[in-house]
């Protein structure tokens, strides 16, 4: 499968990570062995197989309807960069 | 057990010498400590270690020990692979993204270990976010393997498998995904279960594919993975695709005794696929061997056939990736993890967040996942695996139809030299082609050794049951242990180290 660099470049926008022109050019490759693997399995006949998302047959379980978690914002925002105020600072995205 | 010999005997001894005044927590405690001390630096099988939270523990434990309060595992060190988040305590997943992670909640098969009164003596090193079969993925630089430092220990539970092999703990957890309890517990010459899918709680398993995680233990003997499964299984509302079935001993069946032929009745499939071009010829002689012996214990083998298992890479590597990529988006360094430290706007710190804190392999996950999800090749590649996934399951469903368990080499190859491999990631995928089939049907798995090579590396044979069938491979492994020493065997420099 030949990708190119713009395909690489819109995969890296897609995914938000910045991808340096040197890196694309060595993800290309890779990626390129990789798909390689991967399209071994497109010549296989699955005509009428039903997909299987999952390793069990299980319907997902509701649970009751009430408040099961304690309040721990102040526990988890902890752990975050940057907070003030019991909120998440993030760059400004709207002027 | 003398405290100094303590990390080598099997849980059950420690056990028993712990119920037994012989030996206190706190000493066991120190002792694996120590053992770490002095044997990590060599490895780099930890990435922290909680000397005091252990010792706090391990007193605990014996408050709990002497109120006669203790079960079979209450006092017994145990190392957390640092996918699993552990309260209070760094949790890295092997990742600059999170290398300074505090987790503000302890994983479900933690608590649990906690609970039955294991000490949580630290974190293994890892394949960064569980990505990888060599352990050399990892932010914090590579495990090295126990049996020769030269070479790696296998991964992405690496440091979990050398840490058990060379005796810093008696056992580990482990994160399995497409064969990260197994593969590294046959290059490190140790004993891993994955147990059936939905078996063991995923809650505070740090997400890589939901579908196919798994938690599980590594251990020395088979017996001893019953022990820590009989702790680490069990219904959680938190896990939504966690299992409420009635809770199984998967211990006691191993007590039983069935004189000379306790295999009498159990028949092993032998997959013609798994003993084709591609094993390596002293592998494939040390499951010759080991099937001698298990017919030696009454087993009898039948051939059996998984036509589509060849197709069990590729279709791993489409949805492994895909579900990564989804997973995976919530580092974007707003609610915890690394942040960029420079940057134009809100894109641009997602961006340059991740492209920081994602090593090379998670990012070409990640892109793979995000190709394959991508408008107008959902149905070429995501839904096509998903077909082909059933076809393997199809397969196996078949074939254990005929057999009780299906049995073969755990790894096509020993254990390879560090940085044999890291150039090329698609070589690297292929040591796990005996393995993520087991992933991709949600069916138990697990590794014990069962041999040498001639350069004094592990082998491991793998074998595999039907859904919750635990029990059954359990057992075969137990027997086939209780005849054979391979289990037994340590690595010179853990011999050393206990002798000083």
């Amino acid at each position: 499968m030949a990708l190119s660099l713009d395909d690489v470049r819109r995969l890296a926008q897609l995914a938000r990570i910045e991808i340096t022109p040197a890196e694309a050019e060595e993800v290309r490759g890779k990626l390129e062995g990789i798909f390689e693997l991967i399209n071994q399995m497109r010549a296989v006949e699955t005509e009428g197989i039903v997909p299987m998302a999952h390793a069990q047959e299980v319907t997902l379980s509701l649970r009751e309807d009430r408040v099961s978690e304690p309040d721990r914002r102040a526990q988890y925002q902890r752990v975050a960069p940057a907070v003030h105020d019991g909120l998440y600072l993030v760059p400004k995205v709207i002027e | 057990v003398s405290p100094e010999a303590a990390p080598f005997a099997p849980l059950a001894d420690l056990s028993r010498s712990l119920a037994g005044k012989r030996v206190s927590s706190v000493e066991l405690t120190g002792a694996a400590l120590d053992r770490i001390a002095s044997l990590n630096p060599a490895l780099n099988a930890f990435l922290t270690v909680d000397r005091d939270g252990a010792l706090a523990a391990a007193r605990v434990a014996d408050a709990r020990i002497a109120a006669g309060n203790a079960g079979p595992l209450t006092g017994i060190p145990i190392a957390h692979k640092d996918v699993l988040m552990t309260e209070g305590l760094r949790t890295t997943c092997g990742s600059r993204m999170l290398a300074d992670f505090v987790a503000p909640y302890s994983a479900f098969v933690v608590e649990r270990l906690a609970a039955a009164g294991m000490v949580r003596v630290g974190k293994t090193n890892m394949d960064e976010f569980a990505m990888g079969s060599s352990n050399e993925s990892s932010y914090f630089g590579p495990v090295k393997n126990p049996w020769n430092p030269d070479y790696v220990p296998g991964g992405s539970s690496g440091g979990s498998a050398a840490a058990v092999a060379a005796r810093m703990v008696p056992a580990a957890t482990g994160t399995d995904t497409g064969g990260s309890i197994r593969q590294p517990a046959a290059l490190a010459g140790i004993c891993g279960l994955k147990p059936t899918y939905g078996l063991c709680s995923r809650y505070g398993l740090v997400a890589f594919a939901s579908s196919l995680d798994h938690p599980g233990p590594l251990a020395q003997t088979a017996a001893d993975c019953a022990l820590l499964l009989n702790a680490m299984a069990g219904h959680d509302p938190r896990d939504s695709t966690s299992i409420a079935r009635e809770a199984e001993d998967y211990a006691r069946p191993l007590a039983e005794a069935r004189g000379g032929k306790p295999l009498s009745g159990v028949r092993i499939g032998l997959p013609r696929e798994y003993f084709g071009e591609g094993v390596d010829a002293e592998v494939a002689a040390a499951i010759e061997n080991a099937l001698c012996e298990l017919r030696a214990l009454g087993a009898t083998t039948v051939d059996v056939s998984l036509p589509a298992v060849k197709h069990a890479v590729p279709v791993y590597y489409v949805i492994a990736p895909a579900e990564a990529s989804s997973n995976l988006s919530r580092f974007d360094g707003v609610r915890y993890g690394h942040r960029a430290a420079n940057y134009a706007d809100l894109s641009d710190m997602y961006r340059k967040t991740r492209a920081e804190g994602f090593g090379a392999e998670v990012k070409r996950r990640i892109l793979v996942g995000s190709y394959v999800l991508s408008h107008g090749y959902y149905d070429a590649y995501y839904l096509k695996a998903q077909q082909v996934r059933r076809l393997i399951a199809d397969d196996f469903a078949r074939a254990l139809g005929r057999c009780d368990v299906v049995l073969g080499p755990t790894s096509p190859t020993a254990a390879f030299r560090l940085g044999a491999k890291t150039g090329d990631p698609v070589q690297m995928y292929l040591n796990d082609i005996f393995t993520v089939a087991a992933n991709l049907t949600g069916m138990p798995a697990m590794s014990i050794p069962c041999g040498f090579t001639r350069a004094g590396l592990p082998i491991g044979m793998h074998l595999q049951a039907n859904h919750f069938a635990e029990s059954r491979l359990l057992d075969l492994a137990h027997r086939y242990q209780q005849a054979t020493d391979w289990h037994t065997r340590v690595p010179t420099m853990a011999q050393r180290s206990g002798a000083k």
